[in-house]
Formats: C-alpha cells, structure tokens, sequence
C-alpha cells in the first residue's frame, strides 16, 4: 500500500468512526435535547415536575381571554391534549389564535400552566395575504365539500 | 420614502440586518485588499535587499 | 480522461494556480455585483409582503443565504482538509485557510439577522433551541481553526492540526441541518426541503436563490483574492515568486 492510499484509508476510518459515533450518541440524547414538551407529553408524566419547563403546541382558537392589565388566559393544544396557560406579560407579533406557541414557567398544583415568558413559534410558509386568503378558502371549501 | 424605511415597523430589524451585512462585506473586501497590498510591499522589499549586491566596507565608510 | 486528470494536478499547484484565481477574480466580482443588485431589488421592491410577517419577513433574503453559506463554506474546507491529508497538496491548506474568515462572517451574519428576526417575530433575539444552538457551534468551530492555525508555528503541523479539527466539526453540519426536524425547536422547519416541495411564494423563492448565487460569486472572489495572498507569503522563497517579485520591483 502506497503512503497515500494509507493516508486515504485513515481519514476514511477516522471519518466512520466519528460519524457512528456522533450518530450513538444522538440517539442517546434521543428528546433531552427538545426545546420544548407537548401537551401529550405533560399528560404522560413526561415533563419536569417541580420546576421550569416549556411547553409547546397551538393556541386553540377563540380561547384568548383578556384579563386586568396584560394578564391574558389562553388554551394551548397539539390536537390530543390541552392544557390552560396564565400568562401576564406582552405578547410577541406573532401570537395569534390557531399559531404555534411555546411559553416557559411551571405547571400549578391544579393543572394550569403559569408561563413567564411566552414565545411565538412560526411555520416556515411565506406568501402573500391574497395567496393565503385563497388558499384559506380553498381549504374551507374541501372541509365543507368533504362534510356534504 | 419613509414608509418604505419604516418597513412596516420592522425598519430597525430589517435595516439591521442588510446594514450589517453590507458593512461587513465592505470592510472584508477593504481588508483583504490591504492584506495583499502590504505583503506585496514587504515581500518585494525582502526581496530587493536579497538580489542587492553585498555591501563593500568602503561604501558603506563613504555614507 | 487522462489529460484532464493532468490539468487537474497542474492547476492544485501554487504556481500555476496563483495567476488562474487573478484572472477569476475581476470575473466573480463583477457576477457578485451585478447579481446583489438584482437580488436587493427584488427583495424590496418585487417580492409582495408576507400575509404573516408584513414586511419584517425580508429579513429572510439574506438569513437564508447567509446561513447556507455559513455551513456550504466548512464543508468545503473539511473536503480540502481531507485532500490535504491525504494527498499531501500544499494549496489545500492555503484555500482552507483563506475560506475560514468569509465562513467565520457568514456564520456570524447568520446569527446575527436571525437574532434580529427572532426578537419580533418570536419575542427573544436568543433560545438555546438544538438549531441556534449548533448554529452558534459553528461560528466557534470557525474562530477555533483559525486561532489554532495561528498559534501553531510550524506551518506543516499547523496545517494537519487545522485539517483535523475541520474533519471532526463536520459532523456539526448535519446537526445544524437536520436539527429542526430531530428534536422540537422554535425554529421553524426548513423552507426549501430537499423533496422538492417548497413553502413559499416564487418571487420570494427566486430573490432568496439570486441572494444566494451573490454571495456565492461574491465568496469566491474574495476568496481567490486572498488565497493570492497567502499563497504569496508561503511559496515567497521559491523561484517563480521571487521572479514575480523581481518583475514587480523592476517596474
């Protein structure tokens, strides 16, 4: 074997090695590297008991209330489980019934999410209000073709 | 005019954004230039002092 | 098939390499200009304004690209290391080394509108999310091999610890790349997917692509421009640059 071939075949073990193991150690790591825990996911247990955790999913529509000040009372789900989130604070631009949602704080004795801070998590669409009112009534149209 | 900076009320984060890459992509050009200005500079004049001829002990008395 | 191998192994010598980036880089300036311009109007004056976003969304006119060429930058560098290693050419590691600051500022340019986009849209300029997180690893994986390179005195060795260093962070670009789909980030998913399918309106598209070949055109002059420079300092006791140089002085 040429030097060079021998060089060659090191880098390419050398490259293996590292590749599998990097891939063992994210499959260890498995979901401790998520950002945030789903409704679902707080309804098995999953999520941190006793202290500060995030929680993610979609505001249900029409369940934005407004309370004294900033203080504001939302529903978020992932379309399984739902769960009440006290928030007082200002909300980002993005925060809209029906968008994803991720806020920080702690589950409350009763159930209830006591967030303190409240991010908005954006879908990766772009286009323009004319585009998304068609496409909005197109899909109004297929729900209510599909319920006839 | 100033509808169009104002961007909507984006205008700082938007203009943030260009305005940063437009410096930096200025200042990247003006650098590398200068780097390779000043090597030309000093490589020739390493070079200048290796072909001149030796200096002889009576020059360099006459100076 | 024989002769292009040849031509191959000629042009990764300095010496013939040096004069063939000069004449390339009026070139790709040229090509960079021309298409930033294009690409500046139509990100501004062309493209319709988000539904969502308003007009904050432009912003992604440059993330995007930028963000692309933080991480197209090392993979190429991590493949010139490996040429390096393996075949022992001296331009590799110069064309690493000149490639490093321009990744090094993309990386950066990267973090730095989407911290601009973030605050707005999501209400934080920073989360430690698996993206932005590795995101951030890949600016330090740049600064690294250039500090490491640097400190380093022999040449030689400085050039096979940097190579080394590019082969191992490569592994970070999958990362960056896939996080969004491998863990739950407040990063959105990507808007142009490898399958084909693409979220987003075509005059957006087609102004973010023609960014995208900017700063492509735009890289490789300013990196043939400086790969000139280093190829200069470290061939500088040859003959065919000490010939260059005497030439220069002559005039």
């Amino acid at each position: 074997m040429k030097a060079r071939e021998k060089r060659l075949v090191m880098v390419l073990v050398g490259m293996t090695v590292l590749g599998l193991s990097g891939w063992l150690v994210f499959n260890a790591l498995g979901n401790n590297l998520s950002y945030f825990f789903s409704p679902s996911e707080i309804a098995e247990g999953k999520a941190p008991q006793d202290h500060v955790f995030r929680l993610g999913g979609l505001v249900v529509p029409n369940s934005l209330q407004r309370g004294e000040g900033v203080d504001v009372h939302f529903v978020v789900t992932d379309n399984a489980k739902s769960i009440d989130v006290l928030y007082s604070g200002i909300l980002p631009d993005l925060f809209m019934e029906g968008q994803g949602v991720i806020a920080q704080g702690k589950i409350r004795a009763d159930g209830t999410f006591v967030a303190d801070e409240v991010l908005a998590k954006h879908d990766e669409n772009y286009m323009p209000p004319e585009v998304a009112d068609a496409l909005e009534q197109a899909h109004q149209k297929g729900v209510t073709g599909a319920a006839n | 005019m100033s509808e169009f900076f104002a961007m909507g009320g984006y205008g700082l984060y938007v203009w943030g954004s260009f305005g940063a890459m437009a410096l930096l992509m200025v200042a990247e050009v003006i650098i590398v230039r200068q780097q390779r200005h000043d090597m030309l500079t000093r490589l020739r004049r390493m070079e200048r002092q290796r072909t001149a001829p030796p200096v002889s002990p009576e020059k360099e008395s006459g100076k | 098939m024989n002769s292009r191998l040849i031509n191959w192994f000629k042009l990764s010598s300095p010496a013939t390499f040096y004069p063939f980036a000069g004449r390339m880089v009026p070139w790709f300036s040229w090509i960079a200009i021309i298409l930033l311009v294009i690409a500046l109007y139509l990100s501004f004056f062309v493209a319709p304004t988000d539904y969502k976003q308003g007009e904050g969304y432009r912003i992604i006119f440059i993330h995007v690209p930028v963000a692309w060429m933080s991480m197209f930058i090392y993979v190429i560098m991590a493949g010139w290391a490996a040429v390096g290693l393996v075949y022992n050419t001296r331009l590799s590691a110069m064309m690493s080394e000149a490639l490093a600051p321009t990744g090094a500022m993309f990386a950066f340019l990267s973090l730095w509108t989407g911290a601009l986009w973030g605050k707005p849209m999501w209400g934080t300029w920073w989360v430690w999310d698996a993206r932005l997180t590795s995101s951030l690893i890949l600016l330090f994986l740049y600064i690294g091999f250039i500090a490491l390179k640097s400190a380093i005195e022999d040449p030689r060795r400085a050039d096979r610890a940097g190579a080394i260093l590019l082969l191992v962070g490569v592994i970070n670009i999958p990362i960056i790349y896939f996080s969004v789909r491998w863990w739950n980030t407040l990063h959105q998913g990507a808007t142009i997917k490898m399958s084909g399918q693409t979220s987003m309106d075509e005059t957006m598209l087609i102004a973010m692509l023609i960014m995208t070949f900017a700063v492509w055109a735009y890289t490789i002059a300013v990196v043939l421009l400086r790969v000139r420079t280093i190829i200069l300092e470290r061939e500088r006791d040859t003959t065919w640059v000490r010939t260059l140089l005497q030439e220069g002085n002559r005039r």
